[in-house]
């Protein structure tokens, strides 16, 4: 009798930081789950495969969509015991951002965050000369600001 | 030390109805704000604010042990049950009134939460970890946008003074401890908020000076919320609009 080897053997811990780093976030979809630092800890309990999720904003509405997406990433890879716990401490934080994400951000057009809290220079134009239109945005994450050297508008990543 | 677990329930009931009722008068605003992004602002902190319900009253029905959820300490509780501060269900006024009672709710919860991460309740200092992260950002827009119009035009400026004059009766509340705030001191769950006054005085002293405003000499204070004795009128209109959908088609679901 043939067995077949991918059912039998479950995914690597690091097989499934790697498949969580191809989800992309909801709302910024150039990052992943995993840049975005929400992704606490992979680890199996017996034979459940257990992911622990911090939310990054208490309110924030992707939060169920990121657990579904979660969910249904690891699913399409043949995860068939996992169970998603959420993690609250400790409270999650912009310095968990990856540098890979920072970039990809950055490259969207996104400034990401800085501890001066404030962006660094415009996403577009590369201007230092920015100003805040308003401290919130689009997402809870993000706070909008204008580079007053191209008039572009941009969202900042704000740092928490 | 062990506490009373209906005196923790309480407690929690106040914390996350004070955000919840907040949360959904600051909801009000959305799409009728002055501006856009004044529009924007106001929704956020009502989604942080309502984030923030999730996880007191979360707690709060998993210390009743009723296999209760809170969406139904939401949505299936009625006026007297609430616990939230006076303050807090007052209707809107006009945009300087919400955030004038914005600000000295934000400055409140921006003394209060610190200290509540170091509770020996862990779940109390989980949700006070996040919850504080965001008080923190919301007292910096409430006080900025107090001073800016305070400190504005003459109509601005006597629009926030009499705001503060109908508001500041009610920041009494926010300190009038009893029996349920002796018992999370002495487990070390919460401070009694009596303590946390001087600091807030200070605090809010500092923004409204700055923001060309006095303070009423007059210390009365309207209370009966948190200690559930009475509500204003105006939490059960507010409740009728809140909890509509529950009541009218009971156990409905997205």
């Amino acid at each position: 009798m043939e067995r077949t080897v991918a059912n039998t053997s479950p995914a690597s811990v690091a097989q499934i930081w790697d498949w969580l780093d191809k989800v992309p976030d909801p709302e910024i979809p150039v990052i992943s789950l995993v840049d975005l630092g929400v992704i606490r800890d992979v680890a199996y309990d017996g034979d459940t495969l257990v992911v622990s999720v911090t939310p990054t904003y208490s309110g924030c509405p992707a939060t169920g969509i990121i657990n579904m997406d979660i969910e249904t990433a690891l699913r399409d890879h043949g995860v068939s015991k996992l169970e998603l716990r959420r993690k609250l401490a400790p409270a999650w934080t912009t310095d968990w951002l990856s540098d890979k994400g920072r970039a990809a951000m950055q490259e969207f057009g996104i400034a990401p965050p800085q501890p001066t809290g404030g962006p660094k220079k415009c996403p577009n134009c590369g201007s230092q000369h920015v100003e805040k239109l308003s401290q919130f945005g689009s997402t809870p994450c993000k706070a909008q600001w204008r580079c007053t050297a191209c008039l572009e508008p941009f969202d900042y990543f704000k740092c928490i | 030390m062990t506490v009373d677990k209906e005196m923790l329930a309480q407690f929690l009931l106040r914390m996350g109805d004070n955000t919840l009722v907040l949360g959904h008068r600051v909801s009000e605003w959305c799409g009728h704000a002055p501006i856009l992004e004044e529009d924007i602002a106001l929704a956020n902190t009502a989604l942080d604010l309502i984030g923030q319900t999730q996880l007191w009253l979360g707690h709060a029905a998993d210390v009743m042990g009723e296999g209760k959820s809170a969406d139904d300490l939401a949505f299936l509780r009625d006026v007297w049950d609430f616990r939230n501060v006076l303050l807090l269900e007052l209707p809107n006024g006009d945009f300087g009134q919400t955030l004038m009672r914005q600000f000295l709710f934000d400055a409140f919860q921006s003394i209060l939460l610190p200290r509540l991460m170091k509770s020996t309740d862990a779940e109390v200092a989980a949700i006070a970890a996040k919850a504080s992260k965001e008080a923190a950002y919301h007292v910096e827009r409430s006080a900025d946008t107090v001073v800016g119009l305070g400190d504005g035009t003459e109509e601005s400026h006597a629009r926030m003074q009499a705001a503060l004059e109908y508001l500041w009766p009610y920041v009494g509340e926010m300190f009038a401890s009893d029996e349920v705030d002796a018992a999370m001191a002495a487990a070390g769950i919460a401070p009694d908020p009596a303590t946390l006054r001087d600091e807030y005085d200070a605090l809010v002293g500092k923004v409204l000076a700055e923001a060309t405003l006095s303070i009423p000499s007059d210390g009365f204070a309207h209370k009966g919320g948190r200690s559930g004795k009475m509500h204003t009128e105006h939490l059960g209109h507010m409740l009728t609009q809140m909890q509509w959908l529950q009541r009218a088609y009971p156990g409905n679901t997205w």
